[in-house]
């Protein structure tokens, strides 16, 4: 146990701190979040529709910029050899990695994508639900994005292959999210959107793991 | 369609085989395609779409084959990472361009049948999403597929890719069903028969079978391709050596 806790310890401070921690994508985050005005025109009211899904995507794209450093880093360096080596299971090890890539820019973010969508003109009711799925999608966005990330480990340019690799699994849970921000906005319910994405989480957290081993294994072969 | 993988996964057996099989199904193909286009073309109009129903007869079979490629691809990704075959390897990179033009063939034919029947040239409709989706996925295969340059770690980490996306598929589908549906539904695997008058449901099935068949043909041909070009670069590495 104290094995796993100071894996989580090392993860965190490594994705908190060395370049692309949550200042960077909260900052990335920010800055789509301005020109989506600047793009789509200052009108209010259309502004206002798109609040929302806008606020929803940017998200979802933030979530992918640090993620070539999640295993490229250990990689590099020789860490991941050992962290194979060592006797917890590299499932168990890639499922830390990516709940600390999670806490690091995943719930920060959460806490930036409500003020963004009020920013954009979304009704501040909305908040809650936004906060929340941005919760629960940083996970299945850090879970799907560390398949990615470890799949694309040796390549050339591999943050932009990784991206390529990740936006089509990304795919459901921008769906469901945005299904039931939707709903919430024009009064229908919102349940089974967030139901939805609240299960496709659990099944990246669940399955994610066990692709992003044998990824990396077949890496270090 | 799916040759048995037990017999054919000795590669003597499998040059053996395609050598005349490839040719055979090609022939196949030209056949039935001639025949189903026949039948297509002096099928009568409908009565709704008018002379546009012609271009079921190339979108439908491509979109099933969009469909049934992926399955290959994964089927020979899951026997290549079991069993680490590099013949089965070479089925799924083969598949993975011949799935993506199915894909393609599907996307843009079915933009210009909407034109002229919905208005639109695309609607993010729930049916042409999840082809897109699938589009995306076999653009990542074959961009990770590119990105690695040694092969027996490209080939384990492209049917991992596979598999993730045959697990995802299914979600895929269902999410953007779940999201938004004007695309009509099936009408000819259904329960209580087809829903579609011989006149157009036997071109229909003609020109399915002649894609298959054109499938077939072109997969052997680039397995063999793939192959040769394997065994060339081994002999290469040999003669260096030596």
């Amino acid at each position: 146990m104290s094995r796993i806790s100071a894996l989580l310890a090392r993860e965190t401070a490594l994705a908190w701190g060395r370049g692309g921690g949550p200042l960077v994508s909260v900052g990335f985050y920010a800055g789509v979040a301005t020109l989506l005005p600047l793009a789509i025109g200052p009108e209010a009211q259309r502004l206002a529709a798109i609040a929302p899904g806008a606020a929803w995507v940017a998200l979802a794209l933030a979530s992918l910029l640090s993620l070539d450093r999640l295993f490229e880093r250990d990689f590099e360096d020789g860490a991941l050899d050992l962290l194979t080596l060592s006797s917890t299971p590299l499932e168990l090890t890639c499922a830390i990695k990516c709940l600390s890539q999670w806490l690091a820019t995943g719930a920060p973010l959460a806490l930036a994508a409500p003020i963004a969508a009020i920013g954009l003109g979304a009704p501040p009711a909305l908040a809650p639900l936004i906060f929340a799925c941005a919760l629960v999608g940083g996970l299945a966005f850090a879970f799907t994005g560390g398949i990615g990330a470890a799949l694309s480990l040796g390549a050339r340019r591999g943050g932009l292959l990784t991206a390529v690799i990740v936006l089509p699994l990304f795919v459901p849970p921008v769906i469901f999210g945005g299904g039931a921000l939707d709903a919430f906005a024009s009064g229908l319910g919102w349940t089974a959107g967030f139901a939805l994405l609240c299960a496709y989480a659990a099944a990246a957290v669940a399955l994610g793991p066990l692709a992003m081993a044998a990824a990396c294994r077949n890496a270090l072969a | 369609m799916i040759p048995a993988p037990a017999f054919l996964s000795n590669p003597e057996r499998f040059m053996a085989f395609s050598r005349w099989a490839a040719p055979m199904f090609g022939l196949i193909a030209a056949i039935l395609g001639l025949a189903g286009l026949y039948l297509g073309f002096s099928a009568p109009d409908d009565y709704q779409q008018g002379a546009t129903v012609r271009i079921m007869f190339i979108h439908v079979p491509a979109a099933w084959l969009s469909m049934f490629v992926y399955g290959c691809l994964a089927v020979a990704s899951l026997l290549s990472l079991i069993f680490r075959h590099a013949l089965a390897d070479a089925a799924a990179q083969a598949a993975a361009p011949l799935g993506a033009g199915f894909t393609f063939l599907a996307l843009v034919t079915g933009s210009l049948w909407g034109r002229p029947m919905w208005g639109t040239w695309w609607v993010w409709d729930a049916r042409l999403t999840s082809v897109l989706v699938l589009f995306l996925f076999y653009l990542a295969y074959i961009a990770l597929r590119a990105a690695l340059d040694d092969e027996a770690k490209a080939a384990r980490a492209c049917a991992i890719l596979a598999l993730v996306g045959a697990v995802n598929l299914p979600v895929v589908h269902y999410s953007v069903v779940w999201w938004n549906s004007l695309h009509q539904g099936a009408s000819v695997f259904r329960a209580d028969g087809p829903a579609m008058p011989p006149v157009f449901l036997i071109p229909l099935l003609l020109m399915s079978l002649a894609y298959m068949a054109a499938f077939g043909a072109l997969w052997l041909v680039s397995i063999r391709g793939e192959v040769w070009r394997r065994r060339a670069e081994a002999a290469a590495l040999r003669a260096a050596r030596s």
